[in-house]
């Protein structure tokens, strides 16, 4: 009986801070719907067709998000055919970083070709939710029958600066290890990117 | 000309550390100073924003057990000259250094495990402690963790 009441106790102790920290590995993600540049809205359960999505959050002004941006639309044009495509998130709050308003969103989309949505999280629920901190910030997902479910999160490799440089490619590996039927490995990385701006 | 100007500013040299081995003895001083790490960019709104707050530490606690390190993540053509002017501009007179390792899931948790990468973060440490907080600070904020560790 004790033990009930603690186990009880501390499930509700720690509850919060565990949603404030936002999906780990296995987690299942929240479906969402967000105005896409195009006009348009998508929802991650406009995906259901998919083996999966790459949920990227990233942005307009953020160096990193720029240097990472050439390859985030390769890994699109690679994996989109092959059931993963990239949906892209804008988390900033245009007011506070103006180079992210939904009008540069649709430029720079137009500009670089992009050849995936990017959606602007408005209400900026989505980043919460997901628990991302900065772009670019990844959420490699996997469609199973009852949802989609958390399985990379991290940086697309392992070089901001320069992708000439890149000796490991964490994303498109976890992808391809997800479409051999293994788990990703590693499951977690990290790179530096811009704090949301919130 | 050259030289008339760089007589009128109080160069500091910015040493730029390409590999993160190089500058991990700067988390791992074992001495009776606090360190206080700042990873910023001249790039990143909010840690620009923050400045203020460290330029303030360091004129208030200059004859304290204090040191403050602001690394700096700039990277790009001109990263070093655009951090010297910063530096200029904001009568920063703390030290600064480069971290230019673009490898950087190598290194983040050997800053703090705790840390996911976004700047801007401050690691406070001293022999007794480590904290790595991934947030911008007030001056009272700050102030506070330093009281704390220096007593």
């Amino acid at each position: 009986m004790k033990k009930t009441v603690l186990t009880f106790l501390f499930g509700v102790m720690i509850l919060p801070l565990a949603m404030g920290q936002g999906y780990d590995i296995g987690d299942k993600a929240m479906n969402f719907k967000l105005k896409n540049v195009d006009g348009t809205h998508v929802a991650l359960s406009d995906y259901e067709d998919e083996k999966g999505v790459i949920v990227i959050f990233t942005c307009n002004h953020c160096p990193y998000a720029q240097a990472w941006e050439e390859r985030i639309i390769k890994i699109d044009k690679q994996f989109d055919p092959k059931g993963y495509p990239v949906v892209a998130i804008q988390p900033n709050d245009p007011k506070l970083q103006p180079e992210d308003s939904f009008e540069n969103m649709k430029k720079r989309a137009k500009e670089k070709g992009y050849t995936f949505p990017y959606l602007m999280d408005e209400t900026q629920e989505v980043y919460r939710a997901y628990g991302a901190t900065k772009t670019p910030h990844v959420y490699l997902l996997e469609n199973e029958s009852n949802g989609f479910y958390v399985r990379y999160i991290g940086a697309i490799d392992d070089n901001y600066k320069d992708a000439s440089q890149v000796k490991e490619k964490y994303l498109a590996s976890a992808v391809n290890a997800l479409l051999n039927g293994n788990e990703p490995s590693p499951k977690k990385t990290k790179a530096i990117g811009c704090s949301i701006k919130d | 000309m050259i030289l008339l100007f760089s007589g009128s500013v109080q160069a500091q040299n910015i040493p730029v550390y390409e590999d993160f081995e190089e500058y991990q003895f700067l988390l791992e001083k074992n001495n009776d100073t606090t360190y206080v790490i700042n990873y910023w960019a001249t790039y990143c709104a909010p840690c620009v924003k923050e400045m203020p707050v460290f330029r303030k530490l360091e004129k208030n606690y200059n004859d304290q057990p204090v040191k403050i390190i602001l690394t700096s993540l700039d990277f790009g053509s001109n990263a070093t000259e655009r951090v010297r002017s910063f530096m200029k501009k904001h009568n920063i007179l703390s030290e600064v250094v480069i971290l230019d390792d673009p490898k950087s899931n190598s290194w983040i948790d050997k800053v703090s495990p705790r840390w996911s990468g976004a700047l801007p973060a401050t690691l406070i440490y001293n022999k007794n402690s480590r904290a790595l907080y991934e947030q911008t600070f007030t001056y009272s904020e700050l102030e506070k963790i330093i009281q704390s560790k220096i007593q």
